[in-house]
């Protein structure tokens, strides 16, 4: 630390190297100041929604939002933590499956249910993380999705909640249904809001910062004095608490629940397809990707396989020609970024 | 009991067909191909298509599609999926994936979702008998199959060039291009290879059971846990973790037919957190 070179001042970690002028961390930009006060006010408009939007409105924010949380749940795993997983999917269904549980047989008002759902899958995150985490890379990615196998079949043989053909979630029955979508659908944009607020201020911190390192180089983020084996737990937990979050919340504005439908796959691929579009390893990246496939699937669903077909090439094109995806193409060409998580120095 | 065991025995004949293919590109590109099980339906429906086409012995059909799964698994390397391998697993993942989307639907575009089959005559039903014991012809000649495949690519592997070129960008892809091999070239063969091992899996897959477009990603769980059971690198490792993996399935249907499947993905976790490296592991992840 005594040797003071000229390159110093581009570290932030030497305050003391540079006499002349103090270099100030850059932390935001114009567009995210914007960005900042544009939202808050989207978000106060769309707070006020049940009050003068048609039901259909909030039902289908309810499912983009599941969407959505699920996508950005799998950014924060694949794109910062570096595991790519098929098996989300697993926690989605979990918190589905804990919300309902809750609700039918404890008794506990399945909107409360929905916090305690997702922890419930952060916690059964742990013991999975110790088999999972035996793989590396693509094999990773299959090991999860046959843990998901594991828990779909294992869900499918108990009686209680209807087995392979599934279950309603009876415990909504007595409030009426105008109440029962706008409480879903505040619900869901408050869920929303934090979870691009958390992972923005989460990546944004000094762990943030220890993560974006191991993503870039494992064994040079290890020999800097980063946890890395605690990081990586502590990010797929965090993931599947969002994943459970994002089951929970879905089959609360869905009412009916199979095991076929809250660990198929298909929620990862959708997952993968936004992020992957958006731009993966960016906030912005699942948000583009979201807004990209409720666009496609209003136009487009009607067309059965040829639209998932077409998200399937799409996919591939924009992983072999477009790696940054939409968010990265605005990056790079006219250097916008709506979520900064980067250091930037300023003399 | 033993009639259970010779069943998982040729169930897993069938399986280690499905993993073969896998464990070849594991094992000399790292490449995890997630469209496995999708490439094998769709093998399965060329035949079942060519059947409907011309006269032909199922058998004949088959080697007739050899030759064509050689030059698509070259051409699919070479073109495609060249251009996403690296230190970052993402892309190839992303691409066979996409893949594996494209021909579910694709082939449920052409052929509708239901189950098809192909056509083997009298083959189907035939069986030999063992004192108490009662195979298949069939299973028996897919467990054969299995076998001389498993053969052919250790010996190939071990003891000609293309396997030791094949060896080499394995273990060190920077110097083996130092010595003049062509990486690029060497892994479309030996993903034209992994897709004769696939044809093959497809049109006995056909004749053997039915099979649908949405059939893909179980094969690929089934051949992806054979793969490491056995240990990645070793053919034969495949093959017995294919072995492992039918005898455990059969026992669990034998239990309860809810059951079978879970089982055999219970046993292949165990088998991962006891023996996190597989049962005869070759090469380094």
């Amino acid at each position: 630390m005594s040797a003071i070179s000229p390159s110093t001042t581009m570290s932030s970690a030497m305050p003391d190297a540079a006499p002349a002028s103090e270099p100030t961390v850059v932390r935001s930009t114009v567009l995210s100041q914007v960005t900042l006060g544009v939202a808050l006010v989207l978000v106060g408009v769309a707070a006020s929604l049940p009050f003068w939007g048609e039901s259909s409105w909030m039902r289908e924010f309810v499912e983009i939002a599941c969407y959505f949380i699920f996508a950005s749940m799998w950014n924060l795993l694949a794109g910062y933590g570096g595991m790519v997983s098929i098996g989300q999917q697993a926690f989605f269904g979990i918190g589905g499956y804990a919300m309902l549980a809750l609700g039918n047989f404890v008794g506990i008002n399945p909107f409360v249910a929905i916090p305690i759902a997702a922890l419930a899958a952060g916690i059964v995150a742990v013991p999975v993380s110790q088999v999972a985490f035996r793989l590396s890379g693509g094999y990773f990615a299959i090991g999860s999705w046959v843990i998901a196998e594991v828990f779909r079949l294992g869900i499918a043989n108990v009686s209680a909640v209807g087995g392979g053909s599934g279950t309603s979630l009876t415990a909504l029955r007595g409030i009426d249904k105008a109440t029962r979508e706008s409480t879903t659908y505040w619900v869901a944009l408050a869920c929303v809001v934090a979870c691009v607020a958390l992972v923005y201020l989460f990546l944004r911190s000094k762990q943030g910062l220890a993560l974006l390192a191991i993503r870039d180089n494992e064994v040079a983020a290890e020999s800097q004095g980063i946890a890395v084996k605690k990081m990586k737990l502590a990010v797929y937990v965090v993931a599947a608490t969002g994943a459970g979050l994002a089951g929970a919340l879905y089959f609360v504005g869905n009412l009916r629940i199979s095991p076929d439908a809250a660990f198929s796959v298909n929620w990862t691929a959708f997952a993968v397809f936004m992020v992957v579009v958006g731009g993966i390893g960016r906030i912005e990246g699942p948000i583009i990707g979201a807004l990209v496939f409720w666009a496609l699937n209003k136009f487009f669903s009607d067309y059965g396989t040829w639209y998932l077909l077409g998200l399937g090439l799409l996919a591939i094109v924009v992983t072999l020609f477009f790696r940054q995806g939409l968010a990265g193409f605005v990056q790079q060409r006219w250097g916008w970024v709506a979520f900064p998580t980067q250091r930037t120095l300023k003399d | 009991m033993i009639d259970t065991l010779l069943q998982g025995l040729l169930l897993g004949g069938l399986y280690c067909l499905f993993a073969l293919g896998q464990s070849l590109m594991f094992g000399v590109m790292r490449l995890t191909n997630t469209a496995q099980g999708d490439f094998i339906v769709l093998g399965a429906f060329a035949a079942v298509a060519s059947a409907g086409l011309v006269a032909w012995h199922p058998a004949l059909i088959g080697l007739a599609l050899l030759p064509i799964a050689f030059a698509f698994g070259y051409a699919l390397q070479r073109y495609v999926l060249n251009g996403t391998l690296g230190r970052d697993p993402l892309p190839s993942l992303v691409v066979t994936f996409g893949l594996a989307i494209v021909i579910q639907n694709g082939l449920q575009q052409l052929f509708s979702a239901d189950p098809r089959s192909l056509a083997t005559g009298t083959l189907a039903t035939e069986s030999l008998s063992f004192g108490p014991l009662t195979a298949g012809v069939l299973p028996l000649v897919i467990f054969g199959m299995a076998a001389a495949c498993t053969l052919a690519l250790q010996w190939l592997f071990g003891h000609t060039r293309i396997g030791r070129a094949f060896r080499a960008v394995s273990d060190d892809r920077e110097t083996a291009e130092l010595m003049g091999l062509d990486a690029r070239k060497v892994y479309a063969l030996a993903t034209a290879i992994a897709f004769v091992t696939i044809a093959i899996a497809g049109v006995l897959q056909a004749m053997r059971t039915t099979i649908a477009p949405s059939d893909g990603p179980l094969l690929l769980l089934f051949a992806f846990e054979a793969v490491i059971i056995g240990g990645m690198g070793s053919f034969w490792g495949t093959f017995c973790g294919a072995m492992l993996l039918g005898v455990t399935q059969q026992i669990g249907f034998r239990i309860d037919p809810g059951w079978g499947i879970w089982i055999g993905h219970i046993v292949f976790l165990i088998v991962l957190v006891v023996r996190p490296q597989g049962l005869f592991p070759k090469t380094r992840g």
